[in-house]
């Protein structure tokens, strides 16, 4: 009987102290891979591309915002903001649902998100993602990190935005896409976290698209020399 | 229960009586919990401490005294100790969640367990990332009987790799950026070298390889940028221990580092290894030893000269090194050595070899496995052994060099360390028990654990569960466990089971050392068992900070057993000896 108490004594704090161990701490951060001024013969722009985001391995919320300001007119040429949902589903992959906001001028656009984004074999970070709305897109976006030394990178980038359809007040054609191709040249000033850039970056249109833009009276391309700094907080 | 381990069970128990009733001694000590300032010649940060000091406290025990420890939390955050490495009540170990429930800030929480074992040990806090902002002190403990080696002086080498970063920044920018602290990356001008060393096609198969993986030959240490630190000084500092010329001279080496390898040396002497983990084991002499994160060595040199040595340890990634100095007179100062060239891990290290390995594994795989079984993955070290059941023909290692060979890296590992000059490093292979505290006898059963993760995540785990996910481990109170670990990462972990002992098989029977935590190297499989004779509930995981942290972590559950020795709640200590 003794034993009998004593063993069930024993169990008592083993129920007690089952609380779990705390858990993992919380991931949040601010990465700026863009935020810079391009420079044109006429018309010069700052832009930003960012992710702020928050969450766990498991899943993550992620404030992505993506956009061009005219200093000629002081207006926005291009807002995107995008509120994105993102989850593991294979080791280097994740994948992605959230909503776009785009309100740079006229009517705004809201779409649907779903995509994919990791690292695929030889280090090429890849975002893809189709973009459901009044007018569709595709848009795959790839970048790579070359390390000249270990502070110094060339990261040439590539974004291809392709409409499915038909949008005069997007000025765009179906399957006739927007290219933007850069190379930035950084310096990891502070740590990781603050790292000035110099480089180019590249738009072009193609098809229809290119002639929507030519009848505004725009350049189907573009060429800007850019000066801006990437950040990690 | 089979007889054999109830009357290791008896005994055990008698023991525990015995040494309570000859501990006529009761200790008492405090420690306070702190903020503190750290200062080194790289940079300047408010840490934690203990006892208002960011120099780590040395806690002095005697074997078979009953210690009560008064732990005053002055910090505005939960804080613990956990003793690592001393064989205690369960509720006594000091890991929030698992033995109790953390020490609130101002809150005084007494610690009360018998010290049952001698040796050199440390203790940290469990909580948090407090560990690797500076919760870290020693612990020696005089034993009751003689030491089995003579010494005349005694220090404490107590390492850390102290960062300016916090280390709840760390996990983030781990987490945000796998290799944000990775400076020795491979670069364009590295390939342009290779190009020019191997030639361009050979240097492109080689980066295509690691680009297929998605995996960094450079990734030794995740975390670099730290300063080393012996006793909480800097290599500019330079911690001197004083010698008078033919003396012994012990040195306690202990790896408080959150993540940081070291390989140790003194230029000049030989050190001879006489205690691993707290254990002593056969002297072994060599030139240069590795210790891993939370590991622990006591050495002695017997320097002659009139001259002083520099203790050096560099870090396993060679981006920095620790450095102190033993010296007839303070303010002396030997040559300090240059580091030397990274390693940089190999197709080995990412367990291309496994099915190699798979070879190895000696029959081992059988819950009863009836012959010593092995976990050497290299033949030649077996030879004189007198183990008749291995087939040398089937290992395949002729082509090895001879140079840097360790079995206890995968064959042609990066990793594989040799000595400065040529001379002998410490392989785990050349530590046996003096006096083995359990009977040999063969394990009950295996449990394998693979070391698995996920670098680009950063997520760490075991059998690909992090922690968050898993369930415990349940063992039986008697059993003795065989785990088996097998490294699938292409990190070195070293694998910390709290509570009870592991012994590491080196393939010595009954002479295994006898240790507290077991570094298992990338590609490798290792082999440990336990004598399971604690009960209660126990923390088992990596002891690298932001793998631990990340899910590379497990419970512990021992059913069964004398109750009185689970019991020991603090407020009623007498339990202790009541069973």
């Amino acid at each position: 009987m003794r034993r009998h108490v004593l063993a069930t004594a024993a169990l008592i704090p083993t129920l007690f102290w089952t609380a779990p161990a705390p858990a993992e701490p919380l991931i949040y951060g601010l990465q700026v891979e863009q935020a810079e001024r391009r420079f044109d013969d006429g018309s010069d722009l700052y832009a930003w591309d960012f992710d702020a985001l928050v969450g766990t391995d498991e899943l993550k919320l992620i404030w992505r915002s993506e956009a061009e300001y005219l200093t000629e007119g002081s207006r926005f040429e291009k807002l995107e903001n995008q509120l994105r949902l993102q989850t593991p589903i294979s080791t280097f992959f994740d994948a992605v649902v959230g909503v776009r906001l785009d309100t740079p001028r006229g009517e705004d656009r809201a779409y649907g998100v779903i995509g994919v984004k990791g690292l695929a074999p030889q280090w090429f970070e890849l975002d893809a993602d189709l973009y459901v709305g009044e007018t569709s897109f595709v848009r795959i976006e790839a970048e790579y990190e070359g390390l000249i030394t270990n502070r110094i990178t060339l990261t040439p980038s590539l974004e291809l935005d392709t409409p499915l359809g038909d949008d005069a007040d997007l000025g765009v054609g179906a399957f006739a896409p927007i290219l933007e191709v850069g190379a930035r040249l950084s310096y990891d000033l502070l740590d990781r976290a603050v790292a000035p850039y110099i480089g180019v970056h590249y738009e072009r249109r193609f098809g229809e698209t290119a002639d929507l833009t030519r009848a505004e009276g725009e350049q189907r391309d573009n060429l800007f020399f850019v000066v801006g700094t990437k950040m990690l907080f | 229960m089979t007889a054999t381990s109830f009357a290791r069970a008896c005994a055990l128990a008698a023991a525990f009586t015995v040494s309570s009733v000859t501990a006529a001694s009761a200790g008492d000590y405090s420690i306070t919990v702190d903020r503190v300032a750290l200062e080194t010649g790289d940079f300047a940060k408010t840490a934690i401490g203990y006892n208002g000091s960011s120099t780590p406290t040395i806690l002095r025990f005697k074997e078979g005294e009953e210690v009560t420890i008064a732990v005053t939390n002055n910090l505005a955050e939960d804080t613990s100790i956990h003793w690592h490495g001393l064989i205690l009540p369960y509720r006594q170990d000091g890991v929030p969640g698992i033995s109790f429930d953390g020490i609130k800030p101002g809150e005084t929480f007494t610690y009360r367990f018998p010290i049952v074992q001698s040796g050199t040990y440390w203790f940290h806090s469990h909580t948090g990332f407090q560990e690797p902002d500076g919760a870290y002190g020693a612990i020696v403990i005089e034993p009751q009987g003689r030491e089995p080696f003579r010494f005349d002086r005694d220090y404490v080498v107590q390492l850390t790799d102290a960062h300016p970063h916090s280390g709840e920044r760390i996990m983030r920018n781990l987490k945000l950026m796998p290799d944000y602290y990775n400076r020795q990356q491979r670069t364009f001008l590295d390939f342009l070298n290779d190009s020019r060393d191997q030639g361009l096609s050979a240097a492109l198969a080689d980066r295509s390889a690691w680009g297929e993986m998605r995996m960094m030959p450079t990734d030794v240490e995740d975390l670099q940028g730290f300063t080393p630190l012996i006793n909480g000084q800097d290599p500019a500092q330079n911690w001197t221990g004083l010698f008078e010329p033919g003396e012994r001279v012990r040195l306690r080496f202990i790896n408080s580092s959150a993540m940081t390898y070291f390989d140790i040396r003194i230029p000049g002497l030989q050190m001879t290894v006489v205690q691993a983990d707290g254990n002593n084991v056969q002297p072994v002499t060599v030139d240069e030893l590795r210790i891993a994160v939370a590991e622990t060595y006591d050495v002695i040199v017997r320097p002659t000269e009139d001259r002083a040595y520099t203790v050096f340890a560099e870090s396993m990634g060679r981006t920095a090194f620790a450095r102190g100095t033993l010296a007839p007179r303070s303010g002396m100062e030997a040559e300090v050595p240059d580091l030397r060239e990274p390693p940089l891990l190999t197709m080995a290290d990412m367990g291309m070899a496994h099915g190699e390995h798979g070879s190895m594994d000696h029959g081992s795989s059988g819950p009863r496995a009836p012959q010593p079984t092995h976990t050497m993955a290299d033949g030649t070290m077996m030879q004189g052994m007198n183990h008749g059941t291995m087939d040398h023909g089937a290992m395949g290692h002729g082509a090895m060099p001879m140079a840097g060979t360790d079995p206890f890296y995968a064959p042609g590992s990066g990793l594989t360390p040799q000595a400065a000059d040529g001379g002998k490093f410490l392989s785990y292979a050349d530590l046996k028990a003096q006096k083995p505290l359990y009977e040999h006898r063969d394990a009950t059963r295996e449990i394998e654990l693979r070391l698995t993760g996920n670098m680009e995540r950063y997520i760490w785990s075991i059998n690909d569960v992090k922690y968050s996910d898993a369930e415990p481990i349940r063992l039986q109170y008697g059993e003795r466990v065989r785990f088996k670990f097998v490294n699938e990462t292409m990190m070195t972990h070293p694998m910390h089971l709290h509570g009870m002992w592991s012994i590491l098989d080196v393939g010595q029977g009954k002479w295994n050392p006898v240790k507290h935590v077991v570094s298992v190297a990338p590609g490798t499989t290792l082999y440990m068992e336990t004598e399971v004779d604690a009960p209660g509930e126990w923390a088992f995981h990596c002891h690298l900070s932001y793998h631990m942290d990340s899910g590379m972590f497990r419970k512990v559950i021992v059913e069964g057993g004398p109750a009185g020795k689970s019991a020991d709640l603090p407020a009623v200590p007498q339990q202790t000896t009541g069973g």
